[in-house]
């Protein structure tokens, strides 16, 4: 049997981007393997760790457990799309500057579930950034620096007014 | 691991949808929601449908809109816009109290409520609030439309009323009025619920005129809680701290839970009791400062 495919239409980190892809490709796959963006990675496979997780229409998303064909048509953002050219982003510095990474299987998640949360919220509480990151796990167990580092950047992004409400 | 081959459809129209899963009926279809429970079950083989009916591309399944005294929600509305929308949070504050307890953001994000219904996974939150809602169901098939009363819905564990080749499209809510709760115990933050319990009441005066609950996590389904329902009606809210206990006590009786890694039977039953007091009082309390 010839191996099915389908024609998919898509803007990965603001490039349009036409594919062929099996209808069982993984998102995350798709990203990884077809587009060479590795900075989403694969942990759990079934959507409850988090370190897959990019934007879909601005949306924080397990690419995981979303198939790149439910991304047609989608605006998709990744780590890779995060920095502005060779400088970091706000949030990216300040993981750096906070030891907001340890061994840093998760960051690539962290930052991107992160840009939604600020994206949503410019001014979380410290609650909230715990509570928002809670769908990705750090198993260095480095939740209090990762949420100063969200804090510190979003007040940075605010004083920047990086951050449209 | 990743899903197994199958082939795939995003149809335009509903009607395209339904004649596939008819045409395909050899190959095991799945309707594809938001996926955030199927695929996860692919990946894991744990599902392996031959054909996927993608309903991303129908236009008209997604929405939430007024009908009279029902809140009608379009069966591919996400978790996230339900939890955002303001429209829910006036007319179903039971179901924006639940869909926030659903997963995770990024889950919610995805998710829908049809899907989630339609899953009728048996430690999942909105079967019970569909059923202590009183809502109805809207299925497509091919002979057309019909709804289903969310009481006959759920059959068993992943199982419902629909047929192979139906398509869950809508959910309609009747508007409460008074109080409302939903409740859950879980291991950690946002996993499925070990027990959950769905509380609506009405008061006329002081005097609780009508209670609905539902329970998960005690039975293969979500179930109404009828003989605590019955034991709260025409009882006076001031009384609820007695009433709620001796409600709890009564909706539980009976009931024999399969136990599993999560919970023993009996702490399951525990639990129940305990949530369905909870659910009771904060109901009841919410009804009272209401009035």
């Amino acid at each position: 049997m010839a191996t099915d495919t389908r024609t998919i239409s898509l803007t990965v980190n603001g490039q349009p981007v036409v594919a062929e892809v099996e209808p069982r490709r993984l998102l995350v796959d798709f990203l990884r393997e077809d587009l060479g963006l590795v900075g989403a990675h694969i942990g759990c496979e079934h959507g409850v760790c988090g370190t897959c997780t990019v934007l879909l229409n601005g949306a924080s998303t397990h690419s995981c457990i979303t198939l790149a064909v439910q991304a047609d048509g989608a605006d998709i953002s990744t780590v890779e799309g995060l920095a502005d050219g060779g400088e970091l982003h706000p949030l990216q510095d300040e993981f750096s500057a906070k030891q907001g990474l340890q061994c840093g299987y998760c960051t690539p998640g962290m930052l991107m579930r992160a840009r939604e949360i600020l994206t949503r919220n410019p001014d979380p509480s410290p609650a909230e950034v715990r509570e928002a990151i809670a769908s990705n796990l750090c198993r260095c167990t480095g939740y209090q620096f990762i949420t100063e580092a969200v804090l510190a950047a979003a007040a940075r992004m605010r004083a920047t007014r990086e951050v449209v409400p | 691991m990743k899903p197994p081959p199958f082939a795939y459809a995003a149809p335009a129209t509903l009607d395209e949808a339904v004649g596939l899963l008819t045409e395909h009926a050899e190959a095991e279809p799945r309707v594809l929601a938001g996926g955030q429970s199927l695929i996860p079950l692919m990946n894991f083989r744990l599902a392996k449908p031959g054909y996927l009916v993608d309903l991303r591309n129908v236009a008209g399944l997604s929405g939430i809109r007024r009908e009279g005294d029902v809140l009608v929600i379009g069966a591919m509305t996400t978790l996230s816009q339900l939890e955002r929308s303001p429209e829910v949070a006036v007319a179903a504050p039971l179901l924006a109290e639940a869909v926030g307890q659903v997963a995770h953001a990024p889950v919610r994000n995805r998710g829908t409520i049809g899907g989630s219904l339609a899953h009728a996974d048996p430690a999942a939150d909105l079967p019970a609030v569909a059923l202590a809602a009183g809502a109805e169901l809207v299925a497509a098939g091919p002979a057309g439309s019909r709804r289903i009363p969310a009481a006959e819905f759920f059959r068993g564990p992943f199982s419902t009323a629909l047929a192979p080749e139906e398509i869950l499209t809508e959910i309609r809510l009747p508007l409460s009025s008074g109080g409302h709760a939903y409740v859950k115990f879980s291991r950690i933050h946002a996993n499925f619920a070990v027990v959950g319990v769905a509380a609506l009441t009405e008061l006329d005066d002081d005097r609780i005129r009508r209670a609905s609950l539902a329970v998960a996590g005690v039975a293969p389904t979500a179930i109404r809680a009828t003989a605590a329902e019955q034991v709260l009606t025409g009882t006076l809210a001031a009384d609820v701290a007695a009433t709620a206990a001796e409600a709890a006590r009564a909706g539980v009786a009976g009931l024999a839970p399969a136990g599993d890694l999560h919970a023993s039977p009996e702490t399951r039953l525990a639990l129940a009791r305990t949530y369905l007091r909870r659910g009771i009082e904060l109901a009841v309390s919410r009804a009272r400062n209401e009035r």
